[in-house]
Protein backbone atom coordinates (compact mmCIF):
# COMPACT_ATOMS: atom_id res chain seq x y z
CA UNK A 1 0.00 0.00 0.00
CA UNK A 2 1.07 3.32 -0.98
CA UNK A 3 -0.45 6.51 0.39
CA UNK A 4 0.22 8.36 -3.00
CA UNK A 5 -1.79 5.60 -4.54
CA UNK A 6 -4.88 6.28 -2.26
CA UNK A 7 -4.30 10.20 -2.06
CA UNK A 8 -3.41 10.53 -6.42
CA UNK A 9 -3.13 14.13 -7.59
CA UNK A 10 -6.30 14.18 -9.20
CA UNK A 11 -7.96 13.37 -5.66
CA UNK A 12 -5.91 15.91 -4.58
CA UNK A 13 -6.76 18.55 -6.73
CA UNK A 14 -10.52 17.54 -6.83
CA UNK A 15 -10.77 17.97 -2.45
CA UNK A 16 -8.49 21.42 -3.16
CA UNK A 17 -10.87 22.63 -5.62
CA UNK A 18 -14.01 20.54 -5.69
CA UNK A 19 -15.92 20.93 -8.94
CA UNK A 20 -19.81 21.34 -9.10
CA UNK A 21 -19.97 22.48 -5.47
CA UNK A 22 -22.75 24.66 -4.09
CA UNK A 23 -26.57 25.02 -4.09
CA UNK A 24 -28.80 24.59 -7.04
CA UNK A 25 -32.22 26.33 -7.01
CA UNK A 26 -34.85 25.25 -8.28
CA UNK A 27 -33.78 21.34 -8.05
CA UNK A 28 -35.80 17.82 -9.51
CA UNK A 29 -34.19 16.02 -7.09
CA UNK A 30 -32.32 16.57 -3.54
CA UNK A 31 -30.58 14.05 -1.65
CA UNK A 32 -28.64 13.92 1.82
CA UNK A 33 -26.02 11.53 2.15
CA UNK A 34 -24.91 10.94 5.61
CA UNK A 35 -22.11 8.72 6.80
CA UNK A 36 -22.64 8.07 10.39
CA UNK A 37 -19.73 6.51 11.14
CA UNK A 38 -17.38 9.57 10.31
CA UNK A 39 -20.15 11.85 10.26
CA UNK A 40 -19.52 12.85 6.75
CA UNK A 41 -22.30 14.72 5.36
CA UNK A 42 -23.41 15.56 1.30
CA UNK A 43 -26.76 16.85 0.18
CA UNK A 44 -27.01 16.22 -4.19
CA UNK A 45 -28.76 18.47 -6.07
CA UNK A 46 -29.69 17.45 -9.82
CA UNK A 47 -32.00 19.21 -12.35
CA UNK A 48 -33.80 16.79 -15.07
CA UNK A 49 -33.31 17.71 -18.70
CA UNK A 50 -36.23 14.93 -19.96
CA UNK A 51 -34.18 11.66 -19.15
CA UNK A 52 -30.40 13.24 -18.80
CA UNK A 53 -29.07 14.97 -16.23
CA UNK A 54 -29.17 18.48 -16.80
CA UNK A 55 -27.42 19.94 -13.83
CA UNK A 56 -25.92 18.44 -11.05
CA UNK A 57 -24.16 20.26 -7.69
CA UNK A 58 -23.22 18.90 -4.50
CA UNK A 59 -22.55 20.58 -0.84
CA UNK A 60 -21.84 19.79 2.65
CA UNK A 61 -18.47 18.64 4.32
CA UNK A 62 -16.25 15.41 4.23
CA UNK A 63 -12.71 14.24 3.58
CA UNK A 64 -10.49 14.50 0.80
CA UNK A 65 -11.53 11.25 -0.17
CA UNK A 66 -15.57 11.69 -0.05
CA UNK A 67 -15.19 15.35 -1.06
CA UNK A 68 -13.06 14.42 -4.45
CA UNK A 69 -15.46 11.24 -5.15
CA UNK A 70 -18.29 13.54 -5.24
CA UNK A 71 -16.45 16.19 -7.25
CA UNK A 72 -15.58 13.82 -9.42
CA UNK A 73 -19.20 12.17 -9.95
CA UNK A 74 -20.51 15.74 -10.22
CA UNK A 75 -18.23 15.60 -13.96
CA UNK A 76 -19.20 12.26 -15.17
CA UNK A 77 -22.33 12.33 -15.04
CA UNK A 78 -23.28 15.72 -16.13
CA UNK A 79 -25.52 14.74 -19.49
CA UNK A 80 -25.92 11.27 -19.18
CA UNK A 81 -28.88 9.46 -19.15
CA UNK A 82 -30.15 8.06 -15.82
CA UNK A 83 -29.68 4.55 -17.19
CA UNK A 84 -26.10 5.70 -18.23
CA UNK A 85 -25.71 7.23 -14.93
CA UNK A 86 -26.44 3.79 -13.00
CA UNK A 87 -24.42 2.27 -15.48
CA UNK A 88 -21.26 4.17 -14.10
CA UNK A 89 -22.87 3.91 -10.56
CA UNK A 90 -22.33 -0.23 -10.48
CA UNK A 91 -18.59 0.50 -12.61
CA UNK A 92 -17.24 2.56 -9.93
CA UNK A 93 -18.85 0.46 -7.08
CA UNK A 94 -17.12 -2.56 -8.16
CA UNK A 95 -14.34 -1.03 -8.78
CA UNK A 96 -14.18 0.25 -4.89
CA UNK A 97 -14.95 -3.12 -3.49
CA UNK A 98 -13.98 -5.83 -6.06
CA UNK A 99 -10.59 -7.01 -6.72
CA UNK A 100 -10.77 -8.05 -10.10
CA UNK A 101 -12.56 -4.78 -11.04
CA UNK A 102 -10.79 -2.50 -13.84
CA UNK A 103 -11.34 0.72 -14.44
CA UNK A 104 -11.55 1.13 -18.32
CA UNK A 105 -13.39 3.59 -19.66
CA UNK A 106 -13.92 5.53 -15.97
CA UNK A 107 -11.94 8.13 -17.24
CA UNK A 108 -10.83 10.69 -14.21
CA UNK A 109 -12.51 7.96 -11.71
CA UNK A 110 -9.82 6.23 -12.18
CA UNK A 111 -8.15 7.60 -9.80
CA UNK A 112 -10.48 5.96 -7.25
CA UNK A 113 -8.92 2.64 -7.84
CA UNK A 114 -6.77 3.23 -4.42
CA UNK A 115 -9.20 3.58 -2.40
CA UNK A 116 -9.86 -0.25 -2.35
CA UNK A 117 -6.75 -0.85 -0.68
CA UNK A 118 -8.26 0.90 2.44
CA UNK A 119 -11.13 -0.66 3.48
CA UNK A 120 -11.89 1.65 6.23
CA UNK A 121 -11.78 4.29 3.70
CA UNK A 122 -14.36 2.77 0.70
CA UNK A 123 -17.27 4.26 2.54
CA UNK A 124 -16.26 7.58 1.80
CA UNK A 125 -15.62 7.50 -1.59
CA UNK A 126 -19.24 5.81 -1.98
CA UNK A 127 -21.34 7.84 -0.46
CA UNK A 128 -22.16 10.15 -2.54
CA UNK A 129 -22.76 7.61 -5.60
CA UNK A 130 -25.15 6.07 -3.01
CA UNK A 131 -26.76 9.47 -2.96
CA UNK A 132 -26.70 10.07 -6.50
CA UNK A 133 -28.02 6.76 -6.91
CA UNK A 134 -31.15 6.84 -4.52
CA UNK A 135 -31.75 10.58 -6.24
CA UNK A 136 -31.88 8.93 -9.78
CA UNK A 137 -34.44 6.17 -9.06
CA UNK A 138 -37.28 8.14 -7.28
CA UNK A 139 -36.33 11.35 -8.09
CA UNK A 140 -39.97 12.51 -6.97
CA UNK A 141 -39.06 12.50 -3.32
CA UNK A 142 -38.21 16.00 -2.54
CA UNK A 143 -35.68 15.01 0.31
CA UNK A 144 -35.09 12.00 1.50
CA UNK A 145 -31.47 10.56 3.27
CA UNK A 146 -29.54 7.89 2.60
CA UNK A 147 -26.99 6.29 5.02
CA UNK A 148 -24.03 4.38 4.68
CA UNK A 149 -24.90 2.35 7.29
CA UNK B 1 5.51 22.98 32.21
CA UNK B 2 8.92 24.31 33.49
CA UNK B 3 12.05 21.86 33.23
CA UNK B 4 11.88 20.97 37.16
CA UNK B 5 8.52 19.18 36.60
CA UNK B 6 9.76 16.97 32.99
CA UNK B 7 12.73 16.14 34.77
CA UNK B 8 11.29 14.71 37.88
CA UNK B 9 8.58 13.28 35.27
CA UNK B 10 11.23 11.83 33.39
CA UNK B 11 13.75 10.62 36.26
CA UNK B 12 11.41 9.38 38.68
CA UNK B 13 9.20 7.35 36.04
CA UNK B 14 10.86 4.22 34.35
CA UNK B 15 9.20 4.01 31.29
CA UNK B 16 11.19 1.61 29.24
CA UNK B 17 10.35 -0.48 32.08
CA UNK B 18 6.73 -0.44 32.08
CA UNK B 19 6.84 -0.64 27.88
CA UNK B 20 7.91 -4.24 28.15
CA UNK B 21 5.07 -5.12 30.19
CA UNK B 22 3.01 -4.80 26.95
CA UNK B 23 3.72 -6.91 24.24
CA UNK B 24 1.92 -5.06 21.69
CA UNK B 25 4.26 -2.11 22.31
CA UNK B 26 6.74 -3.65 20.67
CA UNK B 27 4.99 -4.38 16.63
CA UNK B 28 5.43 -2.93 13.52
CA UNK B 29 2.74 -0.92 12.11
CA UNK B 30 3.40 -0.74 7.94
CA UNK B 31 6.90 -0.82 9.07
CA UNK B 32 7.23 1.80 11.81
CA UNK B 33 7.39 1.23 15.56
CA UNK B 34 3.67 1.20 16.82
CA UNK B 35 2.82 4.50 18.07
CA UNK B 36 -0.53 3.58 20.22
CA UNK B 37 -2.12 6.83 21.32
CA UNK B 38 -5.78 5.71 21.34
CA UNK B 39 -5.70 4.25 24.48
CA UNK B 40 -9.29 6.83 25.43
CA UNK B 41 -10.96 3.84 23.15
CA UNK B 42 -9.12 1.28 24.36
CA UNK B 43 -6.13 0.51 26.28
CA UNK B 44 -3.42 -2.19 25.39
CA UNK B 45 -3.10 -5.24 28.27
CA UNK B 46 0.65 -6.30 30.21
CA UNK B 47 1.29 -9.38 29.86
CA UNK B 48 0.15 -10.28 33.79
CA UNK B 49 -3.19 -9.43 32.26
CA UNK B 50 -2.77 -12.00 29.21
CA UNK B 51 -1.22 -14.60 31.39
CA UNK B 52 -3.87 -14.36 33.84
CA UNK B 53 -6.52 -15.12 31.31
CA UNK B 54 -4.35 -18.02 29.58
CA UNK B 55 -3.84 -19.71 32.86
CA UNK B 56 -7.48 -19.64 33.37
CA UNK B 57 -8.10 -20.75 30.37
CA UNK B 58 -5.99 -23.58 30.53
CA UNK B 59 -6.25 -24.92 34.11
CA UNK B 60 -9.41 -23.56 35.98
CA UNK B 61 -12.35 -22.67 33.90
CA UNK B 62 -15.81 -24.18 34.74
CA UNK B 63 -18.67 -22.58 35.56
CA UNK B 64 -18.96 -20.71 38.52
CA UNK B 65 -21.27 -20.41 41.63
CA UNK B 66 -22.61 -23.84 40.36
CA UNK B 67 -20.52 -26.85 40.52
CA UNK B 68 -18.67 -29.07 43.94
CA UNK B 69 -16.26 -30.01 41.63
CA UNK B 70 -13.03 -28.50 42.05
CA UNK B 71 -12.44 -26.44 38.58
CA UNK B 72 -16.00 -24.55 39.55
CA UNK B 73 -14.59 -24.10 42.66
CA UNK B 74 -11.54 -22.59 41.70
CA UNK B 75 -13.24 -20.29 38.82
CA UNK B 76 -15.86 -19.36 41.08
CA UNK B 77 -12.89 -18.28 44.03
CA UNK B 78 -10.69 -16.34 40.99
CA UNK B 79 -14.24 -14.56 39.80
CA UNK B 80 -14.81 -13.35 43.16
CA UNK B 81 -11.22 -12.59 43.35
CA UNK B 82 -11.40 -10.31 41.23
CA UNK B 83 -14.55 -8.79 42.53
CA UNK B 84 -12.76 -7.88 45.81
CA UNK B 85 -9.40 -6.38 43.80
CA UNK B 86 -12.84 -3.74 42.68
CA UNK B 87 -13.86 -3.28 45.50
CA UNK B 88 -10.68 -2.07 47.23
CA UNK B 89 -9.01 -0.30 43.86
CA UNK B 90 -12.31 2.19 44.19
CA UNK B 91 -13.02 1.85 48.02
CA UNK B 92 -16.02 0.15 48.01
CA UNK B 93 -17.82 -0.22 51.29
CA UNK B 94 -18.68 -4.06 50.48
CA UNK B 95 -18.33 -6.41 47.40
CA UNK B 96 -22.55 -6.59 47.23
CA UNK B 97 -22.01 -2.92 45.68
CA UNK B 98 -19.74 -3.83 42.94
CA UNK B 99 -21.67 -5.62 40.15
CA UNK B 100 -19.64 -6.56 37.45
CA UNK B 101 -21.26 -6.19 33.56
CA UNK B 102 -20.23 -6.11 30.15
CA UNK B 103 -18.60 -2.19 30.00
CA UNK B 104 -19.80 1.47 31.00
CA UNK B 105 -22.93 1.02 28.00
CA UNK B 106 -24.42 -1.67 30.05
CA UNK B 107 -24.03 -0.39 33.48
CA UNK B 108 -25.74 2.64 32.52
CA UNK B 109 -28.57 1.04 30.97
CA UNK B 110 -28.77 -0.83 33.83
CA UNK B 111 -29.41 1.61 36.04
CA UNK B 112 -31.96 3.33 33.53
CA UNK B 113 -33.77 0.39 33.36
CA UNK B 114 -33.87 -1.15 36.95
CA UNK B 115 -33.67 2.01 39.16
CA UNK B 116 -34.84 4.36 36.58
CA UNK B 117 -37.84 2.93 35.07
CA UNK B 118 -40.06 1.51 37.84
CA UNK B 119 -39.63 4.75 40.00
CA UNK B 120 -39.70 7.74 37.37
CA UNK B 121 -42.98 9.68 36.69
CA UNK B 122 -44.08 12.05 34.33
CA UNK B 123 -42.32 15.71 34.33
CA UNK B 124 -39.99 14.18 36.34
CA UNK B 125 -36.15 15.43 35.50
CA UNK B 126 -32.68 13.81 34.32
CA UNK B 127 -29.84 15.83 34.38
CA UNK B 128 -26.67 15.53 31.96
CA UNK B 129 -24.25 17.83 31.05
CA UNK B 130 -23.26 18.80 27.63
CA UNK B 131 -20.11 16.96 26.95
CA UNK B 132 -21.69 13.44 27.71
CA UNK B 133 -20.53 10.51 25.44
CA UNK B 134 -23.81 8.89 23.48
CA UNK B 135 -24.03 6.12 26.50
CA UNK B 136 -24.63 8.13 28.68
CA UNK B 137 -27.17 10.28 27.22
CA UNK B 138 -29.22 7.70 24.65
CA UNK B 139 -30.19 5.43 27.91
CA UNK B 140 -31.57 8.24 29.09
CA UNK B 141 -33.50 9.44 26.26
CA UNK B 142 -35.19 5.89 26.29
CA UNK B 143 -36.45 5.82 29.72
CA UNK B 144 -37.85 9.35 28.86
CA UNK B 145 -39.71 7.65 26.34
CA UNK B 146 -40.65 4.86 28.62
CA UNK B 147 -42.13 7.50 31.99
CA UNK B 148 -42.49 10.74 30.46
CA UNK B 149 -39.34 12.13 32.64
CA UNK B 150 -37.85 14.82 30.91
CA UNK B 151 -33.77 14.88 29.64
CA UNK B 152 -32.07 18.60 30.66
CA UNK B 153 -28.31 19.24 29.59
CA UNK B 154 -26.43 21.57 32.20
CA UNK B 155 -24.18 23.77 29.33
CA UNK B 156 -20.31 23.48 29.47
CA UNK B 157 -18.25 26.82 28.00
CA UNK B 158 -16.12 27.29 25.49
CA UNK B 159 -12.93 25.60 27.24
CA UNK B 160 -15.07 22.35 27.27
CA UNK B 161 -15.36 22.70 30.93
CA UNK B 162 -18.96 22.43 33.60
CA UNK B 163 -19.05 24.62 36.27
CA UNK B 164 -21.26 23.70 39.35
CA UNK B 165 -23.16 26.86 39.64
CA UNK B 166 -24.41 26.05 36.20
CA UNK B 167 -25.59 22.48 36.59
CA UNK B 168 -26.85 23.83 40.02
CA UNK B 169 -29.21 26.03 38.12
CA UNK B 170 -30.47 23.32 36.40
CA UNK B 171 -31.79 21.33 39.70
CA UNK B 172 -35.29 21.45 40.17
CA UNK B 173 -37.65 19.73 42.78
CA UNK B 174 -38.51 17.50 40.25
CA UNK B 175 -34.71 16.74 39.35
CA UNK B 176 -34.04 12.65 40.34
CA UNK B 177 -31.40 12.24 38.73
CA UNK B 178 -27.71 13.49 38.05
CA UNK B 179 -25.73 11.50 35.35
CA UNK B 180 -22.12 12.96 34.01
CA UNK B 181 -19.14 11.84 32.93
CA UNK B 182 -15.75 12.30 35.08
CA UNK B 183 -13.65 12.56 32.12
CA UNK B 184 -15.12 13.57 28.95
CA UNK B 185 -14.28 11.44 26.45
CA UNK B 186 -13.62 13.67 23.38
CA UNK B 187 -12.36 16.71 25.17
CA UNK B 188 -10.21 15.48 28.05
CA UNK B 189 -12.14 17.28 30.72
CA UNK B 190 -12.42 15.97 33.72
CA UNK B 191 -15.31 17.30 35.91
CA UNK B 192 -15.55 18.66 39.41
CA UNK B 193 -17.67 15.45 40.69
CA UNK B 194 -16.97 15.63 44.29
CA UNK B 195 -18.61 19.18 43.87
CA UNK B 196 -21.71 18.03 41.67
CA UNK B 197 -22.54 15.28 43.82
CA UNK B 198 -22.64 17.38 47.11
CA UNK B 199 -24.70 19.73 45.29
CA UNK B 200 -27.22 16.78 44.04
CA UNK B 201 -27.10 15.14 47.48
CA UNK B 202 -27.87 18.08 49.25
CA UNK B 203 -30.86 18.21 47.08
CA UNK B 204 -32.39 14.56 47.27
CA UNK B 205 -30.88 14.17 43.91
CA UNK B 206 -29.39 10.02 42.87
CA UNK B 207 -26.23 10.55 40.98
CA UNK B 208 -24.45 8.37 38.56
CA UNK B 209 -20.79 8.80 37.39
CA UNK B 210 -19.77 7.63 34.10
CA UNK B 211 -16.01 6.81 34.63
CA UNK B 212 -14.97 5.29 31.97
CA UNK B 213 -12.01 7.98 30.93
CA UNK B 214 -11.29 8.49 34.42
CA UNK B 215 -10.28 5.42 36.35
CA UNK B 216 -7.05 4.49 33.81
CA UNK B 217 -5.54 8.22 34.81
CA UNK B 218 -6.48 9.25 38.56
CA UNK B 219 -7.28 7.40 41.83
CA UNK B 220 -11.17 7.02 42.22
CA UNK B 221 -12.16 6.65 45.61
CA UNK B 222 -16.34 6.01 45.23
CA UNK B 223 -17.12 7.06 49.11
CA UNK B 224 -15.11 10.24 48.67
CA UNK B 225 -16.83 11.36 45.48
CA UNK B 226 -19.90 10.25 47.69
CA UNK B 227 -21.90 9.13 44.19
CA UNK B 228 -24.65 6.88 44.11
CA UNK B 229 -23.84 4.84 40.88
CA UNK B 230 -20.39 4.76 39.25
CA UNK B 231 -19.74 3.07 35.86
CA UNK B 232 -16.45 1.99 34.01
CA UNK B 233 -15.26 -0.40 31.34
CA UNK B 234 -12.40 -2.84 32.07
CA UNK B 235 -10.73 -2.38 28.36
CA UNK B 236 -10.01 1.01 29.13
CA UNK B 237 -8.33 0.09 32.22
CA UNK B 238 -5.72 -2.60 30.19
CA UNK B 239 -8.17 -5.18 31.21
CA UNK B 240 -9.71 -7.49 28.23
CA UNK B 241 -13.41 -6.37 26.24
CA UNK B 242 -16.40 -7.41 27.68
CA UNK B 243 -15.97 -7.03 31.51
CA UNK B 244 -16.76 -3.70 33.31
CA UNK B 245 -18.05 -2.58 36.73
CA UNK B 246 -21.48 -0.96 37.86
CA UNK B 247 -20.35 0.40 41.50
CA UNK B 248 -24.03 1.32 43.65
CA UNK B 249 -24.33 2.21 47.26
CA UNK B 250 -26.06 -0.89 48.39
CA UNK B 251 -28.90 0.58 49.87
CA UNK B 252 -30.23 1.73 46.96
CA UNK B 253 -29.46 -1.61 44.54
CA UNK B 254 -31.22 -3.55 47.51
CA UNK B 255 -34.37 -1.41 46.46
CA UNK B 256 -33.91 -1.72 42.87
CA UNK B 257 -36.09 -5.04 41.12
CA UNK B 258 -33.59 -6.92 38.81
CA UNK B 259 -32.43 -6.21 35.75
CA UNK B 260 -32.39 -9.27 33.80
CA UNK B 261 -33.69 -12.90 35.24
CA UNK B 262 -32.03 -15.85 34.74
CA UNK B 263 -29.37 -18.30 36.40
CA UNK B 264 -27.62 -17.31 38.81
CA UNK B 265 -29.42 -13.93 39.78
CA UNK B 266 -32.10 -16.50 41.93
CA UNK B 267 -32.95 -18.35 45.20
CA UNK B 268 -35.79 -20.10 44.68
CA UNK B 269 -37.82 -20.29 41.28
CA UNK B 270 -41.20 -22.29 41.00
CA UNK B 271 -43.53 -21.60 38.14
CA UNK B 272 -45.58 -19.63 40.94
CA UNK B 273 -42.80 -17.01 41.82
CA UNK B 274 -39.28 -16.25 42.35
CA UNK B 275 -37.16 -15.09 45.17
CA UNK B 276 -33.92 -13.04 43.81
CA UNK B 277 -30.96 -13.48 45.26
CA UNK B 278 -28.81 -11.60 47.02
CA UNK B 279 -26.49 -8.60 46.24
CA UNK B 280 -24.46 -8.66 44.02
CA UNK B 281 -26.07 -11.33 42.25
CA UNK B 282 -29.11 -10.18 41.51
CA UNK B 283 -27.95 -7.99 39.28
CA UNK B 284 -25.62 -10.63 37.45
CA UNK B 285 -27.91 -13.02 35.42
CA UNK B 286 -26.37 -15.52 33.02
CA UNK B 287 -23.17 -17.27 33.41
CA UNK B 288 -20.92 -13.74 33.23
CA UNK B 289 -17.48 -12.96 31.37
CA UNK B 290 -15.60 -15.24 33.68
CA UNK B 291 -12.04 -15.10 32.43
CA UNK B 292 -12.84 -10.90 32.14
CA UNK B 293 -13.33 -10.29 35.34
CA UNK B 294 -10.38 -12.02 36.29
CA UNK B 295 -8.49 -10.14 33.17
CA UNK B 296 -9.94 -6.87 35.22
CA UNK B 297 -8.65 -8.28 38.55
CA UNK B 298 -4.84 -8.91 37.13
CA UNK B 299 -5.16 -5.42 35.58
CA UNK B 300 -6.34 -3.88 38.89
CA UNK B 301 -3.03 -6.11 40.54
CA UNK B 302 -0.29 -5.00 37.70
CA UNK B 303 -1.69 -1.29 38.09
CA UNK B 304 -1.61 -1.47 42.22
CA UNK B 305 2.02 -2.91 41.82
CA UNK B 306 3.30 0.14 39.74
CA UNK B 307 4.74 3.84 40.72
CA UNK B 308 0.87 4.75 40.07
CA UNK B 309 1.75 8.48 41.41
CA UNK B 310 4.59 8.36 38.89
CA UNK B 311 2.47 7.39 36.00
CA UNK B 312 0.12 10.18 36.50
CA UNK B 313 3.05 12.62 36.43
CA UNK B 314 4.42 10.91 33.63
CA UNK B 315 0.70 11.53 31.78
CA UNK B 316 0.48 14.83 32.89
CA UNK B 317 3.77 15.67 31.14
CA UNK B 318 2.88 13.78 27.80
CA UNK B 319 -0.38 15.88 27.85
CA UNK B 320 2.26 19.18 28.43
CA UNK B 321 4.34 18.23 25.95
CA UNK B 322 1.89 17.48 23.24
CA UNK B 323 -0.15 20.59 24.17
CA UNK B 324 3.33 22.60 23.68
CA UNK B 325 4.05 20.73 19.78
CA UNK B 326 0.64 20.58 18.58
CA UNK B 327 0.28 24.23 19.57
CA UNK B 328 3.37 24.86 17.20
CA UNK B 329 1.43 23.33 14.10
CA UNK B 330 -0.23 26.39 12.14
CA UNK B 331 -3.83 25.72 11.90
CA UNK B 332 -4.04 23.48 14.27
CA UNK B 333 -6.81 24.00 17.04
CA UNK B 334 -7.09 21.92 20.22
CA UNK B 335 -10.61 21.45 20.86
CA UNK B 336 -11.31 21.34 24.35
CA UNK B 337 -8.89 23.37 26.42
CA UNK B 338 -10.47 22.90 30.67
CA UNK B 339 -7.74 23.74 32.87
CA UNK B 340 -8.49 20.43 34.70
CA UNK B 341 -7.81 17.85 31.47
CA UNK B 342 -6.74 13.77 31.39
CA UNK B 343 -4.29 13.09 29.29
CA UNK B 344 -5.41 13.41 25.72
CA UNK B 345 -5.81 16.25 23.05
CA UNK B 346 -8.27 16.85 20.76
CA UNK B 347 -7.56 18.85 17.65
CA UNK B 348 -8.22 19.62 13.66
CA UNK B 349 -6.03 21.02 11.19
CA UNK B 350 -7.52 23.74 9.20
CA UNK B 351 -6.40 21.87 5.95
CA UNK B 352 -6.60 18.00 6.59
CA UNK B 353 -9.78 16.72 7.68
CA UNK B 354 -9.32 14.37 9.70
CA UNK B 355 -10.33 11.26 8.24
CA UNK B 356 -7.77 11.53 6.10
CA UNK B 357 -5.05 12.43 8.87
CA UNK B 358 -6.44 9.27 10.71
CA UNK B 359 -5.04 7.13 7.46
CA UNK B 360 -1.91 9.11 6.90
CA UNK B 361 -1.18 8.62 11.14
CA UNK B 362 -1.44 5.08 10.63
CA UNK B 363 0.66 4.98 7.41
CA UNK B 364 3.64 6.23 9.88
CA UNK B 365 2.63 3.70 12.10
CA UNK B 366 0.72 6.07 14.59
CA UNK B 367 -2.81 5.24 16.17
CA UNK B 368 -5.36 8.04 17.00
CA UNK B 369 -8.84 8.20 16.68
CA UNK B 370 -10.63 10.33 14.55
CA UNK B 371 -14.61 10.74 14.37
CA UNK B 372 -17.34 11.99 16.41
CA UNK B 373 -16.02 10.26 19.28
CA UNK B 374 -19.55 9.15 20.34
CA UNK B 375 -20.17 12.83 21.38
CA UNK B 376 -22.13 14.38 18.50
CA UNK B 377 -23.53 17.57 20.79
CA UNK B 378 -19.57 18.18 21.84
CA UNK B 379 -18.78 17.64 18.12
CA UNK B 380 -21.76 20.34 16.99
CA UNK B 381 -21.05 22.75 19.78
CA UNK B 382 -16.78 23.29 18.58
CA UNK B 383 -18.83 23.35 15.28
CA UNK B 384 -16.48 20.40 13.69
CA UNK B 385 -17.96 17.36 11.87
CA UNK B 386 -15.05 15.33 13.60
CA UNK B 387 -11.67 15.73 15.32
CA UNK B 388 -8.67 13.80 15.68
CA UNK B 389 -7.69 12.40 18.97
CA UNK B 390 -4.44 11.40 20.91
CA UNK B 391 -5.08 9.87 24.05
CA UNK B 392 -1.97 8.65 26.80
CA UNK B 393 -1.39 5.98 28.86
CA UNK B 394 1.79 6.01 31.34
CA UNK B 395 3.63 4.06 28.68
CA UNK B 396 4.00 6.75 25.87
CA UNK B 397 6.60 8.13 25.19
CA UNK B 398 7.48 12.09 24.39
CA UNK B 399 9.13 10.52 20.92
CA UNK B 400 5.92 9.47 20.28
CA UNK B 401 4.42 12.88 20.87
CA UNK B 402 7.35 14.04 18.62
CA UNK B 403 6.69 11.60 15.73
CA UNK B 404 2.32 12.26 16.00
CA UNK B 405 3.50 16.00 15.11
CA UNK B 406 6.12 15.35 12.28
CA UNK B 407 3.48 13.30 10.98
CA UNK B 408 0.44 16.13 10.76
CA UNK B 409 3.38 18.03 9.34
CA UNK B 410 3.84 16.20 6.79
CA UNK B 411 0.11 15.53 6.24
CA UNK B 412 -0.70 19.41 5.62
CA UNK B 413 2.44 19.72 3.20
CA UNK B 414 0.50 17.30 1.53
CA UNK B 415 -2.86 18.76 1.48
CA UNK B 416 -1.42 21.95 1.22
Amino acid sequence: MELNDLYRDVILDHNRRPRNFGPLEPADAAVEGFNPLCGDRLTLRLRLDGDRIGEIRFEGQGCAISTASASLMTEAVKGKTRAEALEVFDHVHRLLTEDAADAEGLGKLAALSGVREYPARVKCASLCWHTLATALRRPDHALATVSTE
Amino acid sequence: MNHAVLSDALFSFDVARVRRDFPVLERLVHGKPLAYLDNGASAQRPSAVIEAVDDYERRHHANIHRGVHTLSQEATALYEDARDRVVRFINAASRHEVIFVRGTTEAINLVAQSWGRPLLEPGDEILITFLEHHANIVPWQILCEQTGAVLKVAPMDERGEVHVRSVEALMTPRTRLLACAHVSNALGTVLPVRELVAAAKSRGIVTLIDGAQAVPHMPVDVRDIGCDFYAFSGHKLFAPTGIGVLYGREALLERMPPWQGGGDMILKVSFEGTTYNSLPYKFEAGTPNISGAIGLGAAIEYLLGQDLAGARRHEHALLEHATRVLSRIPDLKIIGTARNKASLVSFVVGSVHPHDLGTILDEDGIAVRTGHHCAMPVMDFFKVPATARASFAFYNTFEEIDRLAAAIERARTMFA
